[in-house]
């Protein structure tokens, strides 16, 4: 499926050289992470290890793509429930990230305030404004530290998908982040189904990228599943909001390979045959057959990246294995920083009660 | 006069006498303590619809965006569930921000970003993102205001975990409440009485309630006023007609004891308990709906610590199961002094068996 093109953020100097040998290398070995890591978790969850996992197969171009271009170190993510692909890029832990799927905690166990990634979010649209009120901390953080500003704003990234883009929010995120000149990144992944409802019938006007313009932002469409290509639009469009120049849309036209959740049932709602029709080509084979065709990796360095990765899913599967669950004082503990004294009577009877201590 | 004549003179002021009471009304009291948490607090925020250069349609923000400036006070597009989602992400940027729902009725629009996310994100992450969030929302009724301009959300915001939700009830418990609920780590739902906006009362500026800088005579409830024969419990605007009734029964030799519950979550169940382990009769007083309203939970409290002494089951004289009605039903539907009596009535009248 060939995206309509649209490219309204303006060129900079500081755009992105092209990615060394090295570089493009590793980006093969993060998309066979996540492709083996992905494929393992709908098996742990037919396995009974864990009772629910929400696929992102076919999107891993687009989610590793946008993560190569975050500065971790200063900006902030807001994913969805379906980032693994950005968090692993991110270097998240990916067992603490797995956890919210073995039903360990909502959240995920890991710790957003260090990894920069806002915990899991399974409100459809629901971060979309947080990214910009983060984003909007870090203009008025610049404006009373002058040198962020010279040295770039931190940049908020909001992950969201064609079904998030009929959210209310998500036009008042948009909205507002025009208006505060905010800068944040609108990440989408549009990936042709909300569930079982297909873009067509989601979005109307056919794309998200195209309702930038009713808010004065500028916005790229590009190729979701062409990693560089994802890499090289997020990347300018971090640099845009990075030098105080306001938001940015980037929408990613990808395709949702697999069913929703490992609940779902897509043989409901599409063929076989739609499936590898609309799917496209894998991204992972597109990209390996750039890498050939430019020489900058052979088949041996393929088959070790691959089984690299699997070893890398093994690992982390015997992590989430081991992990048990969290306390129920737990339950009572993260409410509140400052706990009630309502609320601290509940915990010790249920401690009495439930414990017997 | 040198800036020591002045330290000296007001030193020896305080020791020979009563520390003087500004009259402000309760309007005036927040916008002071508005300013004064500015001043002192370099990461406090405060944003809405028309806060900035108009002040607040109730003015309670007046004059502070040409103090501050219009970054840490400033105008919003109209969209509250934008508001709020903006506040969770400055709040997760470290900033402490003190948003603004012009109207009680305002607040469904962001109730999604409250109840999901404001509620949640410290747990949901741990307690790694404190939200540490004032809501302010000018509440209740009784100022003939349009649809949607006069609610009550008490009940609403406390069945939320992860909130905390303070009423105050006269200009001096705004004063220093305010001040108190943004410096906490958790995010309080502010409810303002509007009706009493415009009321001045004395305000001590420099001690707290209950006359000293104890932190912790800013939490639980108060007695507003003492009495024997039983027990009024009441929040917002409802405590100061509360005290009216307590007057006109005392004509008669009743001697109502007024408790302001302040704190909607959490309850103060300890003084709820010994004010009518006390007096052993209770009614309690809201705007809001009667069924499932605060009154229920509050009836519940009570009758569980009391039961042994209770002389009567709980009353309650609220709102009614109705839309709020528009300005000219209004005081049908308010909880007015001749009902308040009603219940005392019932209460005092009551005979078991």
């Amino acid at each position: 499926m060939a995206p309509r093109a649209l490219d309204t953020l303006p060129p900079r100097p500081a755009d992105a050289a092209a990615p060394a040998d090295d570089q493009l290398r590793d980006l093969y070995r993060m998309l066979s992470n996540v492709r083996q890591l992905d494929t393992a978790a709908v098996a742990w969850q037919r396995q009974g290890l864990i009772p629910g996992y929400a696929p992102m197969l076919g999107q891993e171009a687009a989610q590793v793509g946008a993560g190569a271009a975050v500065d971790i170190t200063r900006d902030f993510v807001f994913p969805t429930y379906r980032e693994m692909g950005v968090a692993y890029t991110l270097g998240v832990n990916m067992v603490e990230y797995m956890s919210t799927h073995k039903a360990i905690w909502h959240g995920g166990l890991y710790d957003s305030v260090a990894t920069h990634f806002a915990p899991f979010q399974a409100v459809v649209g629901g971060s979309v404004l947080h990214a910009v009120g983060w984003a909007h901390g870090q203009t008025l953080n610049g404006q009373t530290i002058n040198s962020s500003v010279a040295a770039g704003l931190g940049v908020g990234l909001a992950f969201l998908g064609d079904g998030a883009s009929s959210q209310g929010d998500v036009h008042e995120a948009m909205n507002f982040a025009a208006i505060l000149q905010a800068p944040v990144v609108f990440f989408v992944q549009n990936n042709g189904w909300a569930i079982s409802v297909p873009t067509e019938r989601q979005v109307a006007g056919g794309s998200v990228a195209a309702r930038a313009a009713g808010y004065g932002m500028p916005a790229v469409r590009v190729d979701g599943n062409d990693v560089l290509a994802v890499r090289d639009a997020t990347h300018r469009a971090v640099a845009h909001a990075r030098a105080g120049l306001g938001p940015v849309v980037v929408e990613a036209m990808t395709y949702r390979r697999g069913p929703h959740s490992t609940s779902d049932d897509p043989g409901r709602y599409r063929t076989l045959d739609d499936e590898k029709i609309d799917g496209g080509e894998d991204p992972l084979s597109r990209f390996r057959a750039v890498l050939l065709a430019q020489g900058t990796a052979h088949a041996a360095f393929f088959a070790e990246a691959d089984a690299q990765a699997q070893q890398h899913a093994d690992d982390i599967r015997d992590g989430v294995v081991a992990l048990s669950s969290r306390p129920g004082s737990e339950m009572f503990d993260f409410v509140f920083q400052e706990t009630t004294p309502t609320l601290g009577a509940q915990a010790r009877q249920w401690r009495e009660e439930s414990e017997h201590v | 006069m040198s800036e020591s004549t002045t330290t000296a003179t007001l030193e020896i002021s305080r020791e020979t006498a009563p520390t003087p009471l500004a009259q402000l009304s309760m309007q005036q009291a927040i916008n002071r303590a508005l300013g004064e948490i500015l001043e002192s607090d370099d990461r406090a925020l405060i944003f809405g619809e028309d806060v900035g250069v108009l002040g607040g349609v109730f003015r309670v923000t007046d004059g502070l965006q040409q103090r501050f400036g219009a970054n840490r006070v400033f105008d919003t597009p109209l969209a509250e569930s934008g508001i709020l989602g903006t506040a969770i992400g400055l709040a997760m940027a470290g900033f402490h921000p003190i948003p603004e729902v012009q109207f009680d009725g305002f607040a469904y629009p962001a109730v999604n970003q409250i109840i999901t996310q404001l509620a949640r994100m410290n747990y949901r992450s741990r307690g790694r993102l404190p939200m540490q969030v004032t809501l302010r929302v000018p509440s209740f009724g009784g100022i003939r205001a349009p649809e949607h301009h006069g609610e009550s959300l008490e009940s609403l915001f406390a069945h939320v975990p992860g909130l905390k939700v303070v009423a105050p009830a006269n200009p001096q418990q705004a004063y220093h409440l305010l001040k108190h609920a943004v410096s906490m780590p958790d995010p309080v739902i502010f409810m303002e009485p509007k009706a009493r906006y415009w009321n001045k009362a004395g305000v001590n500026l420099t001690e707290n309630v209950a006359g000293d800088d104890d932190r912790a005579s800013l939490e639980g409830s108060v007695i507003a006023r003492s009495g024997k024969h039983a027990t009024l419990i009441a929040w917002g605007a409802m405590v100061s007609r509360c005290l009216q009734v307590a007057e006109l029964a005392a004509e008669d030799g009743i001697e109502l004891e007024v408790l302001d519950l302040r704190w909607l979550k959490p309850i103060d169940e300890a003084g709820l308990a010994a004010s009518v382990a006390r007096t052993r009769r209770a009614i309690v007083v809201h705007e809001g709906p009667h069924t499932a309203g605060l009154g229920a939970e509050v009836a519940a409290l009570v009758s569980q610590s009391c039961f042994d002494t209770l002389r009567a089951p709980v009353e309650r004289v609220t709102g009614f199961d109705v839309p709020y009605p528009s300005g000219d039903l209004e005081d049908e539907y308010i909880p007015n002094i001749d009902r308040i009596l009603f219940g005392v009535q019932r209460v005092l009248e009551y005979r078991r068996g």
